[in-house]
């Protein structure tokens, strides 16, 4: 009898109501949820389909090739000097910035953790990450092109420079600082010197990661352009890196006023050249993300 | 103690006082640690047998707030002297954790790795092979020294950690509670694998397993908290032979913790 009762008792009820309002409540938030990560793609490939639809056209050899057109040539033309520009200037940025970020987060995270320099300068790399890119424009200005009398690309370099430090300066930290303990302990046990401990252990541990942040940083760069407005401006000749220099980034702000058809084409078709750009630098980076995992 | 064998005293470690930071983490300690011998370093758990084994190595000068009042005299040196460089000190007296840690470089490289920071000159596969040997791995590794350190097993990683410890022949070896990772099979390997080293180096091991102190250490340091000045200080409570010790101990506190853990 009493037997019968407890397990009565202690059968529980797991048959699905599919009706009941908390299970309705429950489908309807997950489907909300599921509309607004399909509305977050949207704009990604929105953008992607309207590029390729206008500038798609444009995408041949010419247009890797040759210079700009003129605003009275009604077709042809292509943005080669832009893109030579922008990898130029990315990579002038990327030369100053990789070697300064990354000795300058070995220093924050593992020399003086604590000191007042490695506290002054996370905090101020902190706040020039979310420096408004035009101010690093102005500052290049200030200090190469008026000096120096003349836009070029070395000023439109250390424009994109000023924007890319903070980013590889705190990434790289923040890898270093992941590195195990134990793995500095077992250099450290085994008679390292803090510099041997450093480049043979945590290093080549946290390289991919340090990777990683330097490839996002040079992909946001590669899309900027306020600085380079105030640094290399605009050419249609081919690179000259004393002079003004073209980039994908100011042509596609200066075709997208143009009354020309020609340029306007070549706008869209350089934006698509920009978007894939940076579509593939982010592909890089995880890519080695994810082969640090292993 | 015997004055005729205070000759074989390598290392007299004298930690009057250790802190971290303000807190008093150990006070007046006395360790002479004999050459060729295994040290055993037993008490309850968070009564300094970890900081006053790093601070053999100068390990724990890695650590913010570490400060060392007293000497450890390693061949009538002290290696707190302002002189003596502690990276010197660690690679005459290395160290093993309780964490297995090989880098992550395949078997062969880790090994190699020491002798080639002391720029070793010699044949590098012969003496990785020679410190495998002696770390009682060779058998399991050698068809795979290209494989990564990180893909052996807990124990096997302990003893490539070991191999890697004596590769490039310091004197003395600090082992922290070497097997606490490990299993009882890999436990035992170490162990033999201890009792074959102290032939050629000198051991100190730090362990919470009663059963494992005497089977291996020669000498016992037993050191215990103090909670009756308000902190929680260690110290130690005496030291002797393991036998004596175990059998016989001088000390009451000693008595009650070698029953608490038999009883
Ligand atoms: N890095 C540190 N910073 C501050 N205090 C520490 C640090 N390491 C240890 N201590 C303190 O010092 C005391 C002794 O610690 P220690 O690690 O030497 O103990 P232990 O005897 O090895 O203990 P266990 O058997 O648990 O390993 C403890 O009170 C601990 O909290
Ligand atoms: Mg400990």
């Amino acid at each position: 009898m009493n037997e019968t009762k407890n397990n009565l008792l202690q059968l529980p009820n797991l048959e699905r109501h599919p009706f009941e309002p908390r299970a309705l409540k429950s489908i309807l938030l997950s489907t909300i949820t599921v509309i607004c990560a399909i509305l977050a793609c949207v704009p990604l490939f929105s953008v992607l389909v309207m590029l390729i639809y206008r500038g798609g056209s444009r995408i041949n050899l010419e247009l890797f090739t040759a210079l700009p057109p003129t605003a009275f040539q009604f077709d042809g033309g292509g943005i080669s000097n832009a893109i030579i520009g922008t990898l130029f200037m990315v990579g002038i940025a990327a030369l100053i910035t990789i070697p300064f970020g990354v000795l300058a987060a070995i220093y924050l995270a593992e020399f003086g953790p604590y000191s007042k320099i490695a506290t002054i300068a996370r905090f101020s790399a902190k706040t020039m990450s979310g420096l408004p890119s035009i101010i690093a424009g102005v500052f290049a200005y200030a200090i190469m092109v008026i000096t120096m009398g003349s836009y070029s690309a070395w000023a439109g370099g250390v424009a994109l420079a000023v924007l890319m430090l903070p980013t590889i300066l705190l990434t790289a930290e923040e890898t270093i600082k992941m590195v195990p303990k134990r793995m500095k302990e077992a250099a450290f046990g085994m008679g390292c010197t803090p510099s041997q401990s450093m480049t043979k252990v945590v290093l080549p541990m946290a390289l991919p990661g340090i990777i990683t942040g330097v490839v996002l940083a040079v992909a946001r760069a590669a899309g900027e352009t306020a600085p380079l407005l105030f640094t290399a401006i605009f050419s249609e000749y081919a690179l000259e890196p004393n002079d003004p220099t073209a980039s994908l980034a100011v042509l596609i702000y200066n075709y997208s006023n143009s009354t020309s058809e020609n340029q306007l084409e070549l706008a869209w078709a350089a934006s698509l050249v920009l978007v894939v750009l940076v579509f593939i630098l982010n592909m890089v980076s995880r890519w080695i993300g994810s082969r640090t995992r292993k | 103690m015997n004055s005729l064998l205070q000759d074989d005293i390598i290392l007299d470690c004298r930690a009057e006082k250790i802190f971290y930071s303000d807190f008093l983490a150990v006070r007046d300690s006395h360790v002479p640690i004999r050459k060729n011998q295994i040290t055993g370093f037993i008490g309850p758990s968070g009564c300094g047998k970890s900081t006053v084994l790093r601070s053999i190595n100068r390990m724990n000068d890695l650590i913010r707030g570490f400060k060392f009042f007293g000497s450890v005299q390693f061949h009538s040196m002290d290696i707190y002297d302002k002189k003596v460089d502690p990276v010197a000190v660690r690679r005459n007296i290395g160290m093993v954790f309780q964490q297995p840690n090989p880098f992550a470089m395949s078997i062969y490289e880790n090994v190699a790795f020491g002798l080639r920071l002391n720029r070793f000159k010699g044949n590098m596969d012969e003496q990785v092979e020679k410190a495998l040997r002696g770390g009682a791995l060779w058998d399991e590794v050698k068809d795979k020294l290209k494989k990564s350190g990180l893909s052996l097993s807990g124990g096997q990683q302990q003893r490539l950690c070991i191999a890697r410890a004596i590769a490039t022949g310091p004197q003395v070896l600090l082992m922290d509670e070497p097997c606490s990772a490990l299993d009882p099979i890999a436990t035992r390997q170490i162990e033999e694998l201890m009792l074959q080293l102290k032939e050629r180096f000198t051991v100190c091991i730090v362990t919470h397993n009663m059963q494992q102190a005497q089977r291996v250490a020669d000498q016992t340091a037993f050191f215990s908290v103090d909670i009756s000045v308000g902190g929680r200080t260690g110290y130690l409570v005496e030291m002797g032979a393991t036998k004596e010790l175990f059998s016989n101990p001088q000390e009451q506190l000693t008595k009650e913790y070698l029953h608490g853990d038999f009883s």
